[in-house]
């Protein structure tokens, strides 16, 4: 036997039997009109139902189909496929639902005079009313709260990766779990009780003072545990080798940290920075507790009542008024519209700082 | 103003595990001294003791002498960031700085040690980036992330890095075994410059590349896994690899394993 014929006789068969590039495509009209007949035509049911119908019998039909023409392994793909896909959807169909509406719903109010006038003095029967305290009070709040929260979780967490040895960082991991879980009307509890109640009363004459402030306390209570947690997850990402390379140039830990470390991880601890600013601007029982709302725009976050959009859509949405529900919408939409916006912003100013490839 | 490093019964461990088991070697200013044996054996280990690189891992610590200048780079009073700035290190996987640019990667270290005049770091850029073998390519894209240049490249650019601060003593853990041959050459001539100035330990497992390069040799094994390396031979370049007085050595240099 020669070498030439042994290498044909055993020559690797690469080539695999495929379903034509239409046929999945093909396939589908078919299931449509299948079930558009079967379940529609008849009456059986609405579209919904047809649609679910449709797809079932995309998926059998296509194992089926993909089973005898092309094999085994190639069916199940086709058929674990199918099934993302239809997760794809599943997932994003409520997300697009929220946004049509937002947007249908909320865009009839919104406008220059929505977003420049308060609710002082509206009543019931007036087509009037704005948000403009309520974006006030959500910007100042959610200010003051990411300039609490910030350092403090950045450190904490540059502290529980960088420095942590042993119990104290185990502990402190511990209670940043737990915090994590906290609900927000009990964050909401604790400020009121600590801050209006025990501590505000020795900065204001004896009386208790309800500010947005104290809001801004409760909503730092709520985003420290997200901060230092991205933050960790983060810092953790950045390879040993860089701060090795940089202690073997003599840098000081700090400096590697602060120079290094920290520049390298900055596009995600702003994501979760951002995410943690998402959650505060859309809390509202703390709001209620501890700046207990003010329809008058009250630019002083440490004194006096102020509103939130959170709160505000809130108020709207319970009012017995026939333009409340439009101005709940419109104040939903504006609240999306901002934190939007901010994250968006946040992030090009992360990427910014790194270099253009 | 290159320095000569003693080694006296230097032992490394992580946690319990002892990796190497007391080491004595004296390392020659002006020099390049080899170290070579099979994976394994500690010549990662001894070299991160030489500056205290070998204690940023957790539970990792010393025992023994490390002299330099006639001080105990692990005495309690020794700054370890002045160690680190005397002694510096090209690790085996080039690690540029991701978030900095090659002429900010070259300066880090000037830079975060605190100096400022714009003149200074320019010149130290290009002096550094000179002796690396890397100017002439990247002296028009000096502000171009440096993790966007080759392998070869960033290695050289992390030899500049090391450099710049003007260290007496240069330690190269395997720096050519991620490049190309042509890269390899660039760097072993430079090493072969370098020599003039600053004293060079450098691992490999290259023989070739060791009787390339080095002066002296020094050979580590261990004799089981589990137990700890040891120096088992540490002669001339020359004579380790013509005329070895260890058998170990021998088999080990003529590819009888051991
Ligand atoms: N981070 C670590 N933790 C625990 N043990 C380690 C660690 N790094 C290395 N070791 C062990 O220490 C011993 C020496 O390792 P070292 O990296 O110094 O070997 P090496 O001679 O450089 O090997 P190679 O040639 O493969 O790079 C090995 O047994 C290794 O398993
Ligand atoms: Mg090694």
């Amino acid at each position: 036997m020669t070498v030439g014929s042994h290498s044909a006789r055993t020559r690797v068969n690469l080539k695999a039997q495929r379903l034509p590039k239409w046929a999945p495509a093909a396939l589908g009209a078919g299931a449509i009109g299948v079930a558009a007949l079967a379940v529609h035509a008849t009456g059986f049911g609405g579209p919904v139902l047809t649609g679910v119908t449709a797809a079932l019998l995309f998926v059998v039909g296509l194992a089926v189909l993909s089973a005898v023409v092309e094999g085994g392994r190639t069916s199940r793909d086709r058929i674990a496929t199918s099934l993302v896909y239809a997760a794809f959807v599943l997932a994003l169909a409520p997300l697009l639902s929220m946004a049509f509406t937002l947007l249908s719903k909320g865009t009839e109010r919104l406008n220059g005079y929505f977003l420049g006038v308060s609710m002082k003095g509206v009543s019931a029967f007036d087509d009037a009313g704005g948000a403009y305290h309520a974006i006030i009070g959500t910007l100042e709040q959610a200010g003051i709260a990411t300039l609490i929260t910030v350092p403090l979780g950045v450190l904490g967490a540059i502290y529980i990766v960088e420095y942590g040895r042993g119990r104290l960082a185990t502990l402190i991991r511990f209670f940043v779990d737990v915090m994590t879980g906290i609900p927000s009307i009990v964050a909401g509890l604790f400020i009121l009780a600590f801050w209006v109640l025990i501590v505000s009363p020795y900065l204001n004459n004896g009386r208790p003072e309800y500010s947005g402030f104290a809001a801004a306390l409760a909503l730092s209570v709520l985003m420290l545990p997200t901060v230092v947690r991205s933050t960790e997850e983060m810092l953790r990402l950045v390879p040993g080798a860089l701060r090795e390379g940089a202690y073997a140039l003599g840098i000081p830990q700090w400096k590697t940290i602060v120079r290094i470390v920290l520049p390298t991880a900055a596009p995600g601890i702003v994501t979760g920075v951002m995410l943690a600013v998402a959650r505060a601007c859309g809390e509202t029982a703390p709001v209620i507790l501890v700046a207990l709302g003010n329809p008058a725009i009250n630019f002083n976050p440490l004194s006096g009542g102020q509103s939130s959009l959170s709160l505000y859509v809130y108020e709207q949405a319970g009012t017995a008024s026939k333009y409340a529900p439009g101005r709940a919408w419109a104040g939903a939409l504006t609240l999306v519209v901002l934190v939007l916006t901010l994250t968006v912003a946040a992030k090009l100013l992360a990427r910014r700082n790194k270099l253009a490839r | 103003m290159a320095k000569r490093i003693e080694a006296v019964n230097v032992s490394a461990y992580y946690g319990s595990f002892r990796a190497i088991d007391n080491i004595t070697m004296t390392i020659e200013p002006k020099s390049v001294t080899a170290l070579i044996g099979p994976s394994g054996c500690g010549k990662s280990t001894f070299l991160r003791s030489i500056n205290r690189m070998h204690e940023v891992l957790p539970g990792a610590k010393v025992d023994g002498q490390l002299m330099i200048d006639g001080q105990n780079i692990y005495d309690r009073d020794i700054d370890v960031t002045a160690v680190r700035r005397t002694i510096g290190m090209v690790f085996q996987r080039p690690n540029p700085f991701p978030t900095m640019s090659i002429y900010d990667n070259v300066v880090a270290g000037l830079k975060l040690n605190g100096v400022r005049r714009k003149a200074a770091l320019d010149d130290a850029c290009e002096k550094a980036l000179r002796g690396a073998n890397l100017w002439n390519e990247v002296k028009d894209r000096l502000n171009r992330p440096g993790a966007g240049l080759s392998g070869g490249q960033q290695q050289r650019l992390c030899i500049a890095r090391a450099i710049a601060v003007e260290p007496q003593v240069v330690l190269m853990d395997e720096p050519c075994s991620a490049l190309d041959p042509i890269s390899t050459l660039a760097i072993e001539d430079l090493i072969a410059e370098l020599k003039n100035q600053y004293t060079i330990v450098i691992v490999t497992h290259n023989m070739q590349q060791a009787a390339r390069v080095s002066d002296r040799t020094g050979f580590f094994s261990i004799d089981s896994t589990g137990e700890p390396g040891r120096l088992i031979e540490y002669d001339d370049t020359a004579k380790i690899f013509t005329n070895p007085s260890v058998k170990r050595t021998e088999d080990y240099i003529t590819g009888r394993f051991g």
